[in-house]
């Protein structure tokens, strides 16, 4: 297993080496003058251009300036923002809780729906049922989520007036945040009305975040199901007159999680594109919205920073999917 | 079409089109979403003639009418107006034409890029295999449209400069698909055959080897087509794709995202007109994938 996971790292590393550099260069493909850049609306005096020139190794060679920027990484330097003067990991690191809470609550909506919705589609084979259910996956997996979004809020915070538009808490509370996660947090205060308002701005977001996902577990939990459905095993388990509960829960559905769990896990990257929208629609303070809001302020060093933190986040949680596979189905370890 | 004797092994080129054709109709959403699609091109081409008025012009005397069945509307205005007097129909028939538009350019340079690529890569391996593989990878490293959204702030935002960073992000699937199946077709006889018969490396490339990787890629272009429309407007609606006045129906969802609570429609339409194309376009997809990939046939 340990050497699995060296081998597995090992092949990161030519991936992480080029998203370093498609991170470095990417201030220098940006058109202009990097230290304008950098400097912002309101430019520099040409005194202050050349200090910054030497501050930020603009004179050195092109390849001098990679391994710098790789030796501020590795010590957790990311950079300034231009706009807040704050560290950019700093920054990653206050809003990421929120992204991750609002991720989480997304994947839990799209396993719980999804899931049964599958298995149901699955074993009502052919049945109207099952047409139903995949014609509704189809219609989520082909959803404009950002469309999507605001018809929620029409329905829910405009005529029905049930939830709120955005954020992520009511402003008359205010949550001393000690894990980031909302829904802790409030806990810990012991505020239940804080509680009940950080649930209720939750509710939205997580419904359009988790639908595209909940539409691709649907989908591939019923192929999953009826690939399974007709090996030998569930045939003798049916024989041995095992009730239809136990033959599906148990023999059949585990056996047809294993590529279900693997699309849940590259699902990852799919709700990192999908926060960056539903952030923006319900203003969720997430690494989402911070990444739009930052490019179109030309906050460059945060996007810059993001892009590398995000695309680090992404290959891990891949490697992390990877090697569970390998975990729960015994064919992939025995052939490594 | 029903005179075909059925067992027929499907030798010509005709025959496997029949072929293709008596499977893909077995599937009633498939059809559907094709009827719909072309429904969309024919809308989409005569534009000029269909919409009511033109995309652009602001009627200032019928600021945010709500659409003709509803109380206050009027029945030159079928779907309503926007915020500044534009019709709302005739936007979302114009619109059509940039949807599709996109879907073209992008699969056509997503594919034809991505083909040459995986063919490359499939066909010599070596160091230009891993360095091509390794790039891709790279790009799937990052989440689509955050790379997209990148890809355009260094461009700049526009329509083409949106469009070729969704091929750009498109592209690793098909040098994936390609390759893989370049490199399952070399070890076949018929490759042998065409080698020994002193075949050249680029018509073993493109006419020997190519024809047959064609079924998976036929499937993802029609995928990626709708992955494309969709990548397209939700730039437009964060403001980075086409630019007003273009009616964009992403474009057309962010202007109007101010007035979702007094002029639901203005919202409702666009949307439906993104969801109803991407849905049609993947009931095709899927249809297509039923009749050309026998492994994934009735499942």
């Amino acid at each position: 297993m340990l050497r699995l996971i060296f081998k597995k790292l090992g092949l990161l590393v030519p991936t992480f080496i080029g998203v370093t550099l498609t991170s470095f260069f990417f201030i220098r493909l940006l058109p202009g003058d990097p230290i304008l850049l950098l400097a912002g609306e309101r430019g520099v005096s040409p005194e202050r251009y050349n200090e910054l020139m030497v501050q930020f190794g603009y004179d050195k060679p092109v390849w001098e300036q990679y391994l710098s920027y790789l030796g501020n990484l590795f010590q957790g330097d990311l950079g300034v923002s231009i706009v807040t003067k704050q560290p950019v990991l700093q920054e990653f690191m206050t809003l990421f809780p929120a992204t991750v809470e609002l991720s989480i609550c997304a994947i839990i909506f799209a396993v719980v729906v999804g899931l049964p919705a599958g298995i149901i589609a699955a074993v009502k084979r052919g049945k109207t049922l099952d047409h139903t259910v995949m014609t509704t996956a189809l219609v989520g997996y082909s959803m404009p989520i950002f469309w999507w979004g605001l018809l929620l809020i029409i329905f829910f915070s405009g005529i029905l007036g049930w939830t709120p538009v955005s954020g992520r808490i009511s402003l008359l509370y205010w949550i001393e945040p000690v894990t980031g996660f909302m829904l802790i947090d409030t806990l810990l205060a012991d505020e239940p009305g804080a509680f009940a308002s950080a649930v209720s701005h939750l509710i939205l977001p997580t419904v359009v975040l988790g639908t595209i996902p909940l539409a691709v577990i649907a989908r591939q939990t019923r192929s999953a199901m009826l690939e399974v459905l007709d090996e030998d095993y569930v045939r003798t388990a049916r024989a041995k007159g095992l009730s239809n509960f136990r033959v599906i829960g148990i023999h059949a559905l585990r056996n047809a999680l294993i590529p279900v769990i693997t699309i849940i896990g590259l699902q990852i990257g799919v709700l990192f594109a999908g926060a960056i929208l539903t952030e923006s629609i319900f203003s969720w303070p997430g690494i989402g919205k911070w990444m739009v809001d930052s490019i179109f302020r030309r906050d460059y060093p945060v996007v810059q920073g993001g892009l590398l933190m995000i695309a680090a986040i992404v290959m891990i949680v891949n490697l992390i999917v990877d090697l569970m596979y390998g975990l729960i189905n015994p064919k992939i370890r025995h052939t490594e | 079409m029903a005179d075909v004797t059925q067992n027929s092994a499907p030798d010509t080129r005709f025959e496997l089109i029949v072929n293709f054709w008596r499977h893909f109709r077995t599937n009633k959403g498939a059809v559907a979403g094709l009827i719909f699609f072309v429904a969309l091109v024919i809308i989409a081409l005569g534009a000029v003639v269909i919409a009511p008025h033109s995309p652009i012009e602001q009627y200032r005397d019928a600021l945010l009418l709500p659409p003709a069945w509803q109380e206050g509307g009027d029945w030159s205005y079928i779907l309503g107006t926007d915020a500044v007097g534009r019709d709302l129909l005739s936007r979302l028939i114009y619109g059509s034409q940039f949807s599709l538009f996109i879907g073209v350019v992008v699969v056509s340079v997503a594919l034809v890029v991505g083909v040459c690529l995986g063919l490359v890569a499939g066909t010599f391996g070596g160091w230009i295999d891993t360095i091509i593989m390794r790039i891709m990878d790279i790009i799937l490293a990052f989440p689509s449209l955050l790379l997209a959204l990148v890809l355009v702030a260094i461009l700049g935002p526009s329509l083409i400069n949106a469009m070729i960073a969704i091929a750009i992000v498109q592209q690793p699937y098909y040098v994936r698909l390609t390759r893989a199946s370049v490199m399952s077709e070399m070890s076949r006889e018929y490759v042998m055959a065409a080698r020994v018969s002193g075949v050249g490396t680029l018509r073993l490339m493109f006419v020997t080897v190519l024809p047959n990787c064609m079924a998976p890629l036929i499937v993802q272009a029609a995928l990626s087509f709708s992955t494309a429309i969709l990548d397209a407007a939700a730039l437009g609606f964060l403001g980075m794709g086409a630019q007003a006045p273009d009616p964009e129906w992403g474009t057309m969802l962010a202007e109007s995202r101010e007035f979702i609570l007094r002029a639901p429609w203005v919202v409702t339409f666009p949307g439906l007109a993104i969801l109803s194309t991407v849905l049609a376009i993947n009931l095709i997809g899927d249809g297509l994938r039923d009749a050309l990939d026998p492994k994934l046939k009735r499942s």
